[in-house]
């Protein structure tokens, strides 16, 4: 430090200082506050329990289920619910098609037809075959799939559900 | 670079004569108390700050307010830094302006030529309560809803027009969704904008005029 500082000058200079100080601890937390949102929110993912396998004993049959699902937004939660069906294709526990039950053309639900084995689609007739596949109408793919699924000890049956 | 850079707004701003009019005015005799206007014009713009941070998460709205604020609280990083900022500093700057408003009282600052000042100041202050009175309904409680009920209760309590001021002041005749909306319109634009207003004529004042000096024994 010079020794012809003047006290005029120290002042200044404190002044500064200590103003950036303040400014600095509250500026920087101020930051975090803004960018908080988007930091973390990773896409959320849980196995969703769907029901024993054991109560899904038929070949062929679509078995119905649907779950729920909380989204916290800030203060602000939202459900959305989601539905579809459980195919066995043969007698062994993992030999399923887990189908979801949204329409791939405007996210419509589906419903069975067991009559004419066809999953049909309220909204603009299109229909699927038991494992999804367009047979008629609008759709651009076959419905989705649940692909990851489980079979818990207790045997109840569990798919992976990956938000978004 | 730089100097060159300031040189040439310098030249066309006069950073240095505004420097020198605003930061280095000559104090008449060094006196703590002649700093309360600086601690509020600085109360004030932290105010100002930290409310403009505070509307990026707040929602003035009789089904969110609560949860609003329950969220900048327990959920935003730093969310309770800043709200207590704002809720101390509110506080604190009722404070400081009103202990401004009793030095320059003591001190008798307020006569020739400084009249329009202390008129100037006496709207700064009741604006200032103003915003006290509109940021306490905000949060939506039970205190803020209580308190505002009772506030517009007193200010229908006037002669004549009672009934039509707390009408206007509630948006109807109860506190509802609208009482919120509109004191949070006049807690964030209209006031503000007349404290802008007022501070930069009273500053101007200030500056105009100097600072009076500290009253001696024959005063």
């Amino acid at each position: 430090m010079p020794e012809s500082l003047s006290r005029r000058d120290f002042m200044k200079v404190s002044v500064y200082f200590v103003g950036g100080i303040v400014g600095a601890t509250v500026g920087l937390p101020a930051v975090g506050y803004l960018i908080d949102p988007a930091l973390g929110g990773v896409a959320k993912e849980a196995w969703i329990p769907l029901g024993k396998l054991a109560d899904m004993p038929e070949v062929g049959k679509p078995y119905p289920f649907s779950f729920t699902r909380v989204q916290v937004n800030g203060w602000e939660r939202t459900a959305t619910s989601h539905g579809g069906f459980v195919i066995r294709k043969s007698d062994a526990p993992d030999d399923l098609v887990i189908l979801n039950s949204r329409c791939t053309h405007l996210a419509c639900t589906v419903n069975w037809k067991e009559e004419e084995r066809v999953f049909l689609c309220p909204c603009h007739d299109a229909s699927f075959d038991a494992e999804g596949a367009v047979l008629d109408g609008p759709p651009p793919r076959p419905l989705d799939r649940y692909a990851e699924f489980r079979v818990t000890e207790d045997g109840i049956l569990e798919i992976f559900y990956k938000e978004g | 670079m730089w100097k060159n850079i300031f040189d040439w707004l310098n030249e066309r701003l006069g950073l240095n004569d505004l420097q020198k009019s605003l930061l280095e005015r000559p104090e008449p005799k060094g006196n703590w108390w002649n700093t309360l206007g600086s601690a509020s014009l600085f109360l004030f713009i932290l105010q100002g700050l930290t409310g403009i941070f505070l509307t990026v998460y707040y929602t003035p709205s009789p089904d969110h307010a609560y949860d609003s604020v329950n969220y900048i609280m327990n959920d935003v990083a730093f969310g309770w830094l800043i709200r207590g900022i704002h809720h101390w500093g509110a506080t604190l700057m009722v404070i400081v302006v009103f202990v401004h408003m009793l030095r320059v009282f003591v001190t008798a600052s307020y006569k020739y030529p400084r009249e329009l000042t202390w008129l100037i100041g006496v709207g700064l202050l009741i604006a200032t309560l103003g915003m006290g009175f509109t940021g306490y309904l905000l949060p939506w409680n039970q205190r803020a809803f209580w308190a505002t009920t009772v506030g517009t209760q007193i200010a229908g309590t006037v002669p004549f027009v009672g009934e039509f001021i707390l009408k206007a002041l509630r948006g109807g005749p109860d506190l509802s969704a609208l009482t919120l909306q509109r004191f949070f319109a006049g807690h964030i634009w209209m006031l503000p904008a007349v404290l802008v207003g007022l501070i930069g004529v009273h500053l101007f004042l200030i500056i105009r005029h100097g600072e009076s000096h500290w009253p001696k024994k024959e005063d």
